[in-house]
């Protein structure tokens, strides 16, 4: 009985503590920078498109939400012809994100992608695609890898030199 | 004893005023249950988010109403009408102000503690025709409920009686003026308060309609405005038995003159509607073999105790 009333008593004074409760339109909540929310595909800092195309994001997916078709450019830089994300059915684990070997896919915080049709939750590239380097600003994929574009050679890379011709003798 | 009423008047306002506060308690609840687990509750449509007694009203209405196909169609319809019917009827005893009565009857704590008895036919009728175990098992145990727990609610309402010396409500009020019945039958009180919330079936004692156990209970197969009137049946009755204790044990409209005798009642009356929500708040639900037993074993011994004790002493004070 005397317990009864004291848990009453302390369900009462409830009344004068402070509300959980976020308002949510009016107020938000903060989200960290790690936040896992909408997926964006970033550029470099000199606006090409990291993405490569190499379909480890759509190999990652749990869900299979990653749609993409590789192609070559004339200067032989591989991006996407077509990238598609279908949010209906992305659970946004991040996956995809550690897969990505340029850093162009990324979560970014922000989660208020609410749509009345559904169809409306596909995203295409020009969607996904944002004009800036989201969390690695200064990272140029093509800058620090091997491989030979047009306007950049073997060994013009960053921390690279020019490779040796092994057919060569001469010292 | 006549009044200054017109009775149209009286049975409009007190037709008005119930079900009006009924499906306003649905509010009220929401909010202080909210209060209560620091959390708003409903604030968003109108002020205080009033409006959503409007829209919970709506979606009732306009909800299917389905009536299974295995169930007795009759009696399935029947039942959630007794349930508001019986309650409204037990309002007709209830004095609001003086004179303000609907039937101003010699008879009128018998009279309640039918109409209460009626109400367990709602659920058992409710349960029986919906023809669904959950249904059946909520009926069975609301009636050995309502059975057990009605035989020491009229008991331990008869200290009240000896007190007065009537079974008539406005007589028992004005019996108050010295003293509140509440100091004298404390333990009367306690124990009609129980039994009070147990003849609701509200929480703690809801187990008819245990979500946990058994769905909804006697309403599980109940929905749109049928499942409403046991909805709003179960709020009239937390109404009605708050409007009870306070005119038994607090002097009903009785209190200082600066406030008029209606507002005296509404106050007591919403106090005790707290009560019951903060009840339902705080406390888990006993099993339901310890309710029976809490009653039979505990509660029935002590009302007794207390009627006789009563008996006794009003008995060596007229000596």
């Amino acid at each position: 009985m005397f317990s009864i009333i004291r848990t009453m008593w302390l369900t009462f004074l409830h009344a004068f503590h402070k509300r959980e409760t976020v308002q949510y339109p009016e107020q938000k909540n903060k989200l960290t920078t790690r936040w896992r929310g909408r997926i964006v595909l970033t550029k470099d800092p000199d606006m090409g498109e990291r993405c490569v195309g190499c379909y480890l994001c759509a190999a990652a997916c749990p869900v299979d939400c990653i749609s993409l078709q590789a192609t070559e450019d004339e200067h032989g830089r591989r991006y996407p012809e077509f990238f598609r994300i279908n949010f209906s059915r992305c659970i946004f684990c991040g996956y995809c994100e550690e897969a990505c070997p340029t850093y162009a896919i990324q979560l970014i915080p922000d989660f208020e992608m609410g749509e009345y049709n559904r169809q409306n939750l596909v995203y295409e590239k020009k969607d996904l695609l944002i004009d800036g380097p989201g969390k690695y600003p200064g990272y140029n994929y093509y800058n620090v890898a091997g491989i030979a574009i047009g306007g950049k050679g073997k060994g013009e890379a960053q921390n690279e030199e020019v490779p040796v011709d092994v057919k060569s003798l001469l010292p | 004893m006549s009044t200054p009423f017109h009775p149209m008047l009286i049975i409009a306002g007190v037709l008005g005023g119930v079900l009006l506060v009924a499906p306003g308690l649905i509010w009220v609840e929401r909010r202080l249950l909210a209060l209560w687990q620091d959390r708003y509750g409903p604030n968003r449509a109108g002020p205080f988010g009033l409006f959503v007694v409007l829209a919970d009203t709506i979606k009732l209405f306009f909800k299917e109403d389905w009536i299974p196909p295995f169930a007795d169609k009759f009696v399935f319809v029947l039942a959630p009408a007794i349930v508001v019917m019986t309650v409204l009827l037990s309002f007709v005893i209830i004095p609001f102000t003086p004179g303000f009565i609907v039937w101003d009857v010699n008879i009128g704590i018998l009279f309640f503690l039918a109409m209460s008895s009626m109400g367990a036919y709602s659920i058992i009728l409710g349960g029986w025709a919906s023809n669904n175990k959950y249904a059946l098992l909520g009926a069975m145990r609301g009636a050995a409920q309502m059975i057990s727990y009605e035989v020491f609610m009229g008991l331990s309402m008869m200290g009240v009686v000896l007190h007065a010396g009537s079974f008539n409500l406005q007589t028992i009020v004005e019996a108050q003026k010295d003293i509140w019945y509440v100091v004298p039958q404390f333990v009367g009180f306690m124990i009609f308060f129980i039994a009070g919330i147990a003849e609701t079936h509200r929480l703690p004692f809801d187990i008819p309609e245990a979500e946990s156990e058994l769905i909804a209970g006697f309403h599980s197969e109940y929905s749109g405005m049928k499942f409403g009137m046991f909805f709003v049946g179960e709020y009239m009755g937390i109404t009605l038995i708050s409007a009870m204790i306070t005119c038994l044990y607090f002097g009903g409209w009785l209190g200082p003159g600066f406030l008029p005798p209606i507002v005296w009642f509404a106050i007591k009356t919403f106090t005790f509607i707290g009560i019951f929500i903060l009840l339902r708040a705080s406390l888990p639900r006993p099993r339901y073999d310890q309710l029976m037993e809490y009653g039979w074993k505990i509660l029935l011994p002590i009302t007794i105790v207390n009627l006789m004790v009563t008996a006794g002493i009003l008995l060596w004070m007229e000596n």
